[in-house]
């Protein structure tokens, strides 16, 4: 009992400390804003308010996405835009052109077109895969489970690892000298190259990816499954109705909004999937899994001769694909709403 | 089939526990092996000592021999279980190899040395979860350098994304004045443009600010998030603005109607985005890695990166660093899950 209220008794002087550091903060804070605002008025202090945000904004993302357009129309090795010749639509027609669109090596910009096949395959791959395995997660954790808790958090528990983390968990597994492999050998299997072979690696990574943002998926999919009625289903029960067709025509139907979301979500993330494979695999082995932001990130940051202008354009080719993708998101959303 | 899966996937009142009970639990645990036996392997292997850990095929636990001190000699000595020819065995300590010998002696009695081929004797070992990996690693690596980085950038940022973004949602949703649905509407438009679309004209920005190698460089620009205004005006929009007129009428400053009464009723919203830009930017990895390119200046997740990317991959390090760096986000994880899940689920944002 003492030892308890003594430890009230620390945490009230505690909060009190902190109240009173908070009040000297807005003190002082006061005599700036307060004069400032004595000075300009007080119709024009919400310009104050949105102006940090405003100057952050403008020089670090709006600027930056004008002068984009600047890089992709510009031509020439120089980094400074005011030093590139305009080109027109070149860096565009020369990442277009292909004499045969199924097969890059006819391209004239053989990687990019690698990227982009990678980078389609991934996504149809990766984005099916991953709502069926949520959705299959989430209906499970819909059923009156003991300890809920404790299985949503371990599916939920990979999203939070970083990229990096996530890649190099898994890169000791898989390596040639790995715990699979070790498995396989003790088992009498010849050792897989998982990370040598071009398909194996597709797949892993498709893995990987599904396996570290599976759980972000899942949670919002429960959330939509838990707000469908359950007078529902018990209505359809006195009905007659058997669990198939409870399923199919009430769990399904209503889940529909969230399941168009998710999907549209998981379509835009996986398309700039970039980190985790550039730990993992670091787009090889070859070409097998460069993707389009790091064919992006090779052009305009790494390789010897960098090329802004077609890193530019490609950015904006993917920005274009991302931008219409977000708005059936949004047309999906306020259809929901 | 079919009857089967809708009793998957369907909740039913009364029951008794069934074969689509069990599927789903067997489900589940196979879920808990998949997902989490990838940490606890990569947490088992960080203890391993650098021969352990290259051995074909890998063991579960991290072991080390057994070593004894032995009359007459100053090193603990290896200890050895020995076969002898007749088929009987005894645990001896190895003295010294030499080419396919072993000299042995008896703890017991270190007076003789027996010899034999070193066929016939096998290693006694220990499981032993020892810190040499974390001690080696925190020193070759840097690592309290890069923890310094991640932690200053995660904070600063933190704190900065709150102030801004909140005053900025503060405005957005208590005031009217000209220009504000311009504002909004920009804001919210550059929603759907990710960074790695804008990658190279930012880098351009940076530098001509010259925050390259600078962690301003990675702290400010995603400050502004869009993102967070949106969630904190959508909740500021619910408080009342009879609050607000009435401070005003008491002869409260703008600034105080903001500091005193907005902020301290939007607590839960501010809690939502702490949290997630704690997890933004703790596992943050592109951006760092464009503005950062001196190892002096690395994040964590940069490091790391380069740390695996080295010739000579030294694994044993690289796993107990990588747990160190998972650590922070797992303790988080452990005390805020709930509010964490909740957050995300509400608001669908990661």
């Amino acid at each position: 009992m003492m030892e308890q209220s003594r430890i009230m008794q620390a945490k009230q002087a505690f909060d009190a400390f902190v109240d009173w550091i908070y009040d000297f903060i807005i003190y002082l804070t006061d005599l700036i804003f307060g004069t400032l605002q004595r000075l300009i008025g007080t119709k024009h202090m919400p310009y104050i308010f949105v102006l940090p945000n405003l100057l952050i904004f403008g020089i670090f993302i709006l600027f930056p996405m004008l002068l984009n357009f600047v890089y992709a129309f510009t031509g020439g090795a120089s980094f400074f835009p005011f030093n590139r010749p305009w080109v027109g639509t070149v860096n565009f027609e020369r990442l277009l052109a292909c004499e045969v669109y199924l097969e890059p090596r006819t391209c004239s910009e053989d990687l990019f077109w690698r990227a982009v096949h990678n980078t389609v395959g991934y996504v149809v791959l990766q984005v099916s895969l991953m709502v069926l395995f949520s959705l299959i997660t989430a209906l499970i954790l819909n059923r009156r489970i003991k300890g809920r808790g404790f299985f949503r958090g371990v599916f939920f528990y990979p999203v939070l690892l970083s990229p990096i983390v996530v890649a190099l968990i898994w890169k000791w597994i898989f390596q040639d000298n790995g715990v699979l492999n070790g498995i396989l050998v003790s088992l009498g299997y010849n050792k897989v190259p998982f990370l040598v072979n071009s398909q194996w690696a597709r797949a892993l990574v498709v893995f990987i990816s599904v396996w570290a943002f599976m759980g972000f998926y899942t949670l919002i999919l429960l959330a939509g499954l838990q707000s469908i009625p359950p007078e529902l289903y018990e209505a359809a029960a006195i009905d007659g109705a058997n669990p198939w067709q409870s399923f199919s025509r009430i769990t399904m139907p209503l889940l529909m909004p969230t399941m168009s979301v998710v999907l549209v979500l998981a379509l835009i993330r996986a398309v700039q999937v970039f980190d985790i494979v550039f730990a993992f695999t670091g787009g090889g082995p070859g070409t097998a899994t460069l993707y389009l932001v790091q064919y992006i990130y090779n052009y305009g940051f790494s390789s010897p001769n960098r090329q802004f202008g077609l890193a530019a354009a490609a950015s904006l080719l993917m920005g274009g694909v991302l931008i219409i993708l977000t708005l059936i998101q949004l047309a999906l959303q306020r259809e929901e709403n | 089939m079919k009857t089967v899966l809708g009793n998957l996937f369907v909740i039913k009142k009364h029951r008794r526990t069934g074969i689509t009970d069990i599927l789903a639990y067997l489900y589940l645990f196979a879920g808990v092996i998949v997902m989490f036996g990838p940490v606890v392997w990569l947490v088992l292997s960080s203890f391993k000592s650098p021969n352990e850990i290259v051995k074909f095929p890998p063991r579960l636990f991290p072991y080390r021999q057994v070593t004894t001190v032995v009359e007459g000699y100053e090193q603990p000595l290896p200890l050895y279980k020995v076969i002898f020819d007749d088929g009987t065995s005894k645990t001896l300590a190895q003295v010294r190899r030499v080419g396919i010998e072993a000299h042995l002696v008896d703890p017991e009695n270190p007076g003789e040395i027996i010899k034999v081929n070193i066929n016939q004797r096998q290693p006694v070992e220990e499981i032993y979860f020892g810190l040499e990996n974390y001690i080696e690693g925190v020193k070759s690596f840097d690592f309290g350098r890069y923890l310094w980085n991640s932690v200053v950038v995660t904070v600063v940022a933190t704190l900065l994304t709150l102030l801004v973004n909140s005053m900025a949602a503060f405005a957005l949703s208590k005031y009217r004045f000209r220009g504000r649905q311009t504002i909004f509407l920009i804001m919210i438009s550059t929603l759907m443009v990710p960074l790695s679309v804008v990658l190279v004209p930012i880098f351009l920005v940076i530098t001509k600010v010259g925050w390259n190698n600078n962690l301003l460089g990675v702290i400010v620009p995603a400050a502004a998030t869009p993102t967070g205004v949106f969630l904190l005006r959508q909740y500021m929009l619910t408080i009342p603005d009879e609050l607000v007129d009435a401070a005003r009428i008491d002869g409260a400053s703008e600034w105080r109607i903001y500091t005193q009464i907005i902020l301290p009723l939007a607590k839960p919203a501010l809690a939502v985005l702490t949290i997630f830009s704690v997890m933004w930017r703790w596992n943050d990895f592109l951006w760092p890695l464009i503005v950062l390119s001196k190892s002096e200046y690395f994040t964590l997740q940069v490091g790391l990166a380069s740390f695996q990317g080295e010739l000579n991959v030294q694994w044993n390090l690289i796993l107990a660093m990588t747990v160190l760096t998972l650590l922070p986000i797992t303790f988080v994880f452990g005390f805020l899950q709930k509010s964490i899940t909740t957050g995300i689920a509400t608001t669908g944002l990661k």
